[in-house]
């Protein structure tokens, strides 16, 4: 959307080749896969890492301020939190890189 | 007003609502039907997806199974909640995109063989038919408790509900009355919670409650829980005794198997946009975990309450909701010592237990034990019946839009007229709609665990096909057709062996790797991406045209009505 004014200053952008295009959408690709990669890790750490094969050692700690043994407190609260915000981060950069490459939709309907 | 005259009140007020809501939004088109005509916003979709999603077995039986379970519960909390990240990052809106009306679409196209979406559509019925045979028990069980009807007649009831609202309205009726469902069996879950939370802890909110401090002994709940349980003779609450190996295989089944859900996906093929796929995701998750928050919290609180009011306590000053649970064979209380009091403990204790408890007591019996008035009874009931209704039709959908459109229109019978396929729609419904309602008479089982079992099937069947399908140009269908088979083959294999033909068998120390049939799903996933992947490397690649709809699904540019093509 706020991209530098081009040095070339051209009035309209030029016709873009297939070629062209096929890249863009393959660098998309690429971001995406790249988002997508960093947000399961954290969605594998958070159930299985802490809910799961680490739960036993974090039991030894409370989370802050309550009485949760922690490894529980991630298998049976925590997890679900983090899930929910996982979805919503992936939301909001999908939008900005649809924007960004130009392939979002149009805003009818 | 009696209890009793509440539940009939609330239900009927409820029923309704239903009705009302499926003759204003009845379906004209076969794109209404399947997808109710693309036009449902975002925060509607994840609302109707929570109810479609939500079923009687995490309604009625979630809590109280978790309550038994202890932290072993956290697979199901965990696993019905993780597969939605799945749905948002990999499937939704792709699926969106290509814009189908039903799974098997999807896989019969990408796959480029009607062999291929043949074993699509047999896998979609017979993962739906073992999910809604649980849900039409679930109605039966509600109607018999709470309005002393034949649990039989509960069912048949319950079929003509969902016959009027789905073969009405399809998709687009099934929509907007799972959306009055969701909030009601929402309100019917929180208001006992809360009311069990301030109770117990002193605080309100459920989720903090859990965390926080038992008003009785002033100790820490979670600490004091482990504490009785350590007394009676049980594991410790927190920590479980299901091997590290298994709870992590059926979490997975159960991740994977809500992302391969058929009922589940085609939700996402009903809003206008490819960005609308993905933040209703995300609505459909803040729904859900309202509940499976609340679940786990309700489980500890319910778990407490019993310990404390029948422990060791003279059978004669048992409070009035144990006397009236007796009465329905669901608590059962059988003095082996001779003592007059309750032994309740578990396998460490050197004493005999002397009392079963039915898991489902644990959400049916809240407002009783909390002493709530009439109507939170009543609304307890009217939930039930909304989350279990709800999640029947949505299955039922998939079962009609199978026969319909997979095997009439796109297989069979191309020929067919709109209005063909649409009456076609409607009769296959209907007839869906009594065998669901046969099972429900004759059930297969418990609830919760025929449910779980659906969720084996579909994590290996579809999840590995349509992920590869998306990101994979180089799978073939002679990949995905064999990987379906083989995953789904395994499974059901593994399942029917330990829980129909040697039950006897059926303990960790015959299991493969100490696996249980309900985490199998994992392993039969992880077959079905192997030999996909194996036999495509083997096998010429997709036609040119079957590449490009691959590059065309990836990029959202585009989306609005590619249905219009079919």
């Amino acid at each position: 959307m706020n991209e530098q004014p081009s040095e070339s200053a051209l009035p309209s952008q030029p016709a873009v080749t297939d070629l062209e295009v096929t890249k863009r959408h393959a660098e998309y690709w690429r971001r995406n896969i790249r988002y997508m990669w960093i947000l399961l890790a954290i969605w594998f750490l958070v159930s299985y890492g802490f809910g799961i094969i680490l739960t036993g050692p974090l039991n030894a700690i409370n989370l802050p301020g309550t009485s949760f043994p922690l490894g529980f407190w991630f298998a049976q609260q925590g997890s679900i939190y983090v899930f929910v915000v996982l979805i919503f981060v992936y939301v909001k950069l999908m939008n900005r890189l649809d924007q960004e490459f130009d392939v979002n939709e149009s805003e009818g309907i | 007003m009696t209890v009793q005259a509440w539940t009939f009140v609330l239900v009927a007020a409820s029923f309704t609502l239903y009705i009302g809501i499926a003759v204003w939004s009845r379906a004209t088109s076969t794109k209404d039907f399947y997808v109710a005509g693309t036009g449902v916003s975002p925060l509607a979709n994840g609302m109707a997806t929570a109810a479609d999603w939500m079923s009687a077995a995490s309604f009625i039986s979630m809590a109280g199974l978790i309550s038994f379970m202890g932290y072993d519960g956290s697979v199901y909390l965990m696993g019905w909640t993780g597969g939605y990240v799945l749905l948002a990052l990999l499937l939704a809106p792709y699926l969106r995109k290509y814009g189908a009306f039903t799974v098997p679409d999807f896989v019969g196209d990408r796959y480029y063989s009607q062999t291929a979406r043949i074993v699509a559509v047999v896998c979609a019925i017979f993962v739906s038919f073992t999910y809604v045979a649980g849900q039409m028990r679930g109605v039966g069980i509600v109607f018999g408790r709470f309005l002393e009807v034949d649990v039989n007649v509960g069912v048949i009831i319950g079929c003509f509900i969902v016959l009027f609202y789905a073969v009405l309205g399809g998709m687009k009726g099934i929509t907007y009355t799972q959306v009055a469902q969701y909030c009601v069996l929402i309100f019917a879950y929180m208001v006992p919670a809360i009311f069990l939370s301030m109770m117990i802890t002193g605080n309100p909110i459920p989720q903090l409650g859990l965390g926080g401090t038992d008003q009785g002994t002033g100790m820490a709940l979670l600490e004091r829980l482990n504490g009785l349980h350590q007394e009676l003779g049980f594991a410790a609450y927190t920590s479980g005794t299901k091997s590290m190996l298994d709870v992590f295989f059926i979490t997975a089944a159960l991740m994977v198997g809500t992302a391969g859900l058929p009922h589940v996906i085609i939700r996402f093929y009903t809003v206008p946009r490819v960005r609308d796929a993905r933040i209703s995701v995300g609505w459909a998750l803040v729904f859900i975990a309202l509940l499976y928050t609340t679940a786990p919290a309700v489980a500890v609180f319910a778990r407490t309450n019993l310990i404390n009011s029948v422990a060791d306590t003279p059978y004669t000053e048992m409070p009035e909701w144990f006397t009236n649970w007796e009465a329905t064979g669901l608590l059962e209380f059988d003095d082996a010592n001779g003592d007059g009091r309750v032994q309740f403990v578990g396998p460490d204790s050197p004493m005999t237990n002397e009392l079963t408890v039915d898991r489902d007591i644990m959400v049916l019996a809240n407002p009783e034990i909390a002493n709530l008035p009439a109507w939170v009874v009543g609304l307890v009931a009217a939930g039930g019946l909304a989350a279990a209704l709800s999640t029947a039709a949505g299955l039922l959908l998939v079962v009609s839009s199978a026969v319909s459109h997979d095997l009439l229109k796109r297989a069979f019978l191309p020929a067919i007229t709109e209005k063909g396929e649409l009456l076609t729609a409607r009769i296959s419904a209907a007839v869906a709609v009594v065998i669901a309602g046969y099972f429900g008479i004759n059930p297969p089982g418990f609830v919760a665990q025929v449910v779980a079992f659906a969720f084996g099937l579909a994590a290996s069947s579809f999840f590995p096909v349509i992920i590869l399908g998306i990101f994979s140009k180089r799978t073939t269908r002679e990949g995905a057709i064999l990987g379906m088979i083989s995953g789904v083959t395994l499974t059901a294999a593994y399942i029917v062996y330990f829980r129909l033909i040697h039950p006897e068998l059926d303990n960790a120390a015959n299991w493969w790797f100490g696996i249980s049939p309900e985490g199998i799903g994992t392993v039969g996933m992880l077959v079905n991406f192997l030999v996909t992947l194996t036999v495509s490397r083997f096998t010429p690649p997709p036609p040119p045209h079957v590449q490009e709809l691959v590059e065309l699904i990836r990029i959202p540019k585009g989306a609005s009505g590619p249905s219009e093509a079919h």
